[in-house]
């Protein structure tokens, strides 16, 4: 038999490709595909064998087409993978382009009146007649249409040999608690198989195999883990505007907090979720709750984060913690709404008028979704400012694999809080004093009991003793006195995550959710004889290592998912004098970058 | 009352009031306004009502956005907490402070450009919440910090001091909180401290958002003659609604009034709000009533104070919210992060 591989890292066996391919699902959005789509992944995720999810969906409610992309890898690499192996062409308004893009020797799979086997001959068509299965499977019209997304479940699952048991539970967990449900999509899924059985002759070479890489493992996507380290963080006060792809973050939330932070006898919560009129709106609310004491946050993404920007200023400046999560999609404006990238950078690290920088955490997969937003409320608190956390739409709304989280270790940071007593012992209290040397000061809260905790909060001019002040000095001592805050912060932010190789002459910076691209890249330049080393950035402001990192090696590419080239160009500003070395790869399509890619730029570069 | 008591020789102790303090304790820093504002006027009457009430002041959060009649929070109450934040955004920030303590009493303190234009939105949110609160806009037409320009709510025909004419319509605060469903609201005049500071006690009673919409000339751009909003206009066209009185929970005064004189209001806290009626028979519970007579008196370019819109039942944000009864933002960490074993059972779901 001939081999189809179009990766040579593709291993055969015996002309088997097993465990080592991508699904394309294409369907309209609103179609109910989601859930069929899930089935089929959850099912290989069962045999124990890594996958990773990718939906790729319109800025729409119904009726445009949406792909679903489904990475098998036997190694546990779960970047997006170039190249489809499998296209399911549900999707008549795309079908034609669909198949077109496939590389020859592709398997594609779609309803027999679409006629896709006319326009390509040098892809594997298996031609399946959806219609007739669907009416077969029930008489209900709306209902055929849905029944006909697990029809391709079964078809595919036949074709690839995926255990209808772990069909049959994944069905059984996507419709929990809806019998009649869970009835129609098994008899669904079993027809599609049956009749893939009886009709279809399999004449290619992608197969399942049962592997032991998943067990213990969660499935969860980024917004969900976020949101599970809010509320192991103790958020206490959360605000947010709706707006993809961030909404899910407080939605997932808002359920979590239902159910294990509302007083089961008295019915009383400890927590406040508030759906604000707008961003403005939402940052102010969290502002002033950081101010009174609670543990904030809020949630959005680009156009919400540009409307941040005042009172961003005023939580740096008046020095008020509160958290905001920023789960990036392509800009500027309101750009691809549904797409990913990494561009708000420079914007949230600087965001505000005037002298500003911020603590920016970016998390590169979706257990650090968890633990940075645990992270993040310290540091906030601690250091009394706004700290962001950016995420993406790729690493918040796709479905990843995960080792399960880990419960908070450290108890919770609540920084520099004066109370009555200590106020009492100290006998004096000055907000804006640094009195450790370290650039932050002693705050207290509205509420507090004691003559000498008042102090008035202002964004404009402000002496040591939060008093007006329009005076040079002031105005220096209280700028010089921020730098040195955000100096400390450089020990307190976490460290970038580091892969030296041996013997590597070239470096990878990266950060966020090119992790897993960057990863699978570096073993792909190894195996192409170029040994590369790599740091992934977990943090603004840079850490010491960073800089160590790129003079250890003689030339660093940085890459990342926006135009402008924005963490290059904080790096070189960071360290000048070794600006020289920094090269640059960019991709910024509005997909998840994926390895072959970074793998083909550098060696194109190096060779 | 005439004091019978011989007093004994040098100073005598200053008069306290139920909690201890004396009205000195209730002043901020000094003010830096123009002399004369209206501001500072109404700045004497809420330092005049806190002490009266007896409000500890460390539980007072003050507030404001950006203008000269937001800086005023600095000029009272210095041992209370203080927030002076961004233009037109105070309301979020104090919503924020409401839900991260609700034991904290919010006075706020905000202009007719920080309200009717930049901070339209915001306002009109606070108040659909229900925030617990006092809203007071410092009300003078112009926007006094950017020297003189018309706000939104200059009546049309007003002038500014250039002869420049407002040609576009006004935006009537009180009438717009009445229509967002508001439960307290009353308009007054810094010229006016007796109806002023009977109405600041209310409203310091209320439990959702009080709305005090006041009329607070600024001397220095809009105090002349054709403008509608100076010391001199004020006080030539208004006409209270009634005669307001306030008797505190903690006072047990029972005056004997004419039948059918004087309507009772009874504020959430125990305290009562006493209206004596004039010719015109104004009662503030009726809402449709309310929103007639603010459209009808400015038609007739009438100036009508007093309390215009009164509702003791509505339930405000922090009951919606159903909070704990600790404040939110020292709630031991007990409370707010869940044990190990519900992380346990969330991955196990997820597996
Ligand atoms: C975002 C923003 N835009 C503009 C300004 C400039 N500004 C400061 S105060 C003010 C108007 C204040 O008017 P008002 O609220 O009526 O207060 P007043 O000074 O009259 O008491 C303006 C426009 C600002 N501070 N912020
Ligand atoms: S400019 Fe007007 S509002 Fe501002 S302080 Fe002077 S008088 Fe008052
Ligand atoms: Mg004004």
């Amino acid at each position: 038999m001939k081999t189809l591989a179009a990766d040579s890292a593709q291993k055969t066996n015996q002309g088997k490709i097993i465990n080592d391919f991508s699904i394309q699902v294409a369907t309209v959005n609103g179609s109910g595909s989601q859930s069929s789509n899930t089935v089929l992944m959850r099912s290989i995720f069962q045999m124990g064998i890594p996958v990773s999810g990718k939906n790729l969906f319109p800025s729409n409610i119904a009726g445009l087409p949406t792909w679903f992309t489904i990475r098998v890898n036997k190694d546990g690499w779960v970047a997006r993978k170039k190249e489809i192996d499998i296209l399911v062409a549900m999707n008549p308004q795309t079908a034609i382009d669909d198949v077109k893009a496939l590389r020859p020797g592709a398997i594609c799979v779609s309803p027999v009146e679409l006629n896709l086997n006319k326009i390509r001959d040098d892809v594997q068509h298996y031609l399946v007649p959806f219609t007739e299965l669907a009416a077969q499977a029930s008489d209900n019209i709306k209902l055929r249409k849905l029944l006909t997304n697990m029809i391709y479940v079964g078809v595919v699952a036949e074709l690839l040999d995926i255990d209808q048991a772990e069909i049959d539970v994944a069905i059984g967990r996507q419709f929990e608690g809806k019998g009649k449900a869970i009835d129609l999509n098994l008899a669904a899924a079993a027809k599609g198989r049956e009749w893939t059985k009886a009709n279809l002759k399999k004449e290619d070479a992608y197969y399942v195999e049962r592997m032991n890489k998943t067990a213990g493992k969660i499935i969860i996507d980024g917004n969900a883990a976020a949101a599970l380290g809010c509320l192991f963080a103790g958020a206490t006060v959360v605000t947010w505007y709706p707006i993809t792809p961030s909404s899910s973050l407080c939605e997932t939330l808002s359920d979590y907090m239902e159910e294990y932070r509302v007083d089961k006898k008295t019915g009383k919560a400890s927590y406040a979720i508030i759906q604000a009129e707008d961003e403005i709106a939402a940052l102010g609310m969290a502002l002033g709750a950081g101010w009174a004491g609670a543990r904030s946050m809020t949630s959005t993404s680009g156009p919400g984060i540009s409307l941040m920007g005042e009172f961003t200023g005023l939580g740096y400046f008046a020095e008020i913690p509160t958290v905001i999560f920023d789960v990036q999609r392509v800009g500027p404006s309101t750009g691809m709404p549904t797409r990913t990238a990494q561009a708000d950078l420079i914007s949230a690290y600087q965001l505000s008028h005037g002298d500003t920088k911020h603590i920016v955490l970016l998390p590169g997969s979706v257990e650090e979704c968890y633990s940075l937003a645990l992270e993040a409320f310290d540091l906030a608190e601690r250091f009394q400012t706004p700290v962001f956390v950016l995420s993406d739409l790729d690493l918040g709304m796709n479905n990843w694999m995960s080792d399960p989280f880990k419960y908070p270790e450290k108890p919770m940071d609540r920084g520099k809080v004066l109370d009555k007593d200590q106020l009492e012992k100290l006998g004096k209290f000055e907000r804006y004093r640094d009195v450790d040397g370290d650039g932050i000061p002693y705050r207290t809260l509205p509420g507090t009991d004691h003559p000498l905790a008042a102090y008035f909060t202002r964004g404009s001019g402000h002496n040591e003793k939060a008093a007006y002040t329009e005076k040079s000095e002031d105005y220096i001592n209280l700028m010089e006195r921020l730098d040195k805050k955000y100096q400390t912060a450089r020990k307190y932010v976490p460290k970038p995550v580091l892969h030296l190789s041996k013997d590597a002459k070239v470096g990878i910076v990266a950060f966020g959710s090119s992790d897993p691209a960057i990863l699978e890249s570096v073993d792909q330049l190894k195996s192409a004889s170029m040994p590369v080393s790599y740091l992934r950035v977990k943090a603004l402001p840079f850490t010491e290592e960073l800089r160590k990192f790129v003079e250890q090696h003689d030339r660093v590419y940085v890459v990342e998912q926006n135009r402008d080239r924005q963490m290059r160009d904080l790096i070189t500003l960071e360290m000048p004098d070794l600006a020289t070395k920094l090269k640059s790869i960019r991709h910024y399509n509005g997909l998840p970058v994926d390895a072959r890619s970074v793998t083909d730029a550098i060696l194109e570069q190096e060779r | 009352m005439v004091d019978a008591v011989v007093k004994p020789q040098g100073t005598p102790a200053p008069k306290t009031n139920r909690i201890g303090l004396t009205l000195a304790d209730y002043k901020g820093a000094p003010s830096t306004l123009c002399d004369g504002c209206g501001h500072d006027a109404i700045t004497s009457q809420i330092i005049k009502a806190c002490y009266d009430l007896g409000v500890s002041p460390h539980m007072v959060a003050k507030m404001s956005g950006i203008g000269c009649s937001s800086k005023t929070p600095a000029y009272f109450l210095s041992q209370a907490h203080g927030f002076n934040s961004v233009h037109g955004r105070m309301p979020s920030v104090a919503t924020g402070v409401a839900m991260a303590n609700k034991n904290l009493q919010i006075l706020a303190v905000s202009g007719d450009g920080d309200t009717a234009s930049i901070g339209l939105g915001q306002f009109c949110h606070i108040v659909r919440r229900n925030v617990p609160m006092v809203y007071l806009v410092e009300n003078n037409g112009v926007y006094g910090l950017t020297k003189g320009q018309f706000s939104a709510t200059a009546e049309k025909g007003a002038k500014l001091k250039s002869g420049v004419q407002n040609e576009l319509q006004s935006i009537d605060l009180c009438g717009l909180a009445i229509e967002l469903g508001c439960g307290f609201v009353g308009r007054s005049f810094a010229g006016d401290p007796k109806q002023l500071v009977a109405l600041l006690k209310a409203a310091m009673s209320h439990k959702g958002t009080a709305v005090l919409d006041v009329i607070s000339p600024c001397v220095t751009f809009n105090n002349h003659e054709g403008s509608t909003k100076s010391y001199k206009y004020a006080k030539e066209h208004e006409i209270p609604l009634h005669e307001l009185g306030y008797v505190p929970f903690f006072e047990q005064i029972t005056v004997d009034y004419e039948p059918g004189s004087v309507q009772e209001v009874a504020m959430h806290d125990g305290s009562k709000l006493t209206l004596k009626k004039t010719e015109r028979n104004y009662d503030p519970t009726n809402r449709e009533k309310a929103a007639a007579t603010i459209v009808e008196a400015n038609q007739n370019k009438q100036f009508l104070t007093g309390l215009l819109y009164i509702d003791e039942s509505k339930n405000s944000f922090t009951d919606v919210m159903h909070l704990e009864d600790h404040p939110l933002a020292t709630l031991p960490a007990e409370q707010t992060r869940p044990g190990k074993e519900v992380l346990q059972e969330i991955m196990k779901s997820l597996m």
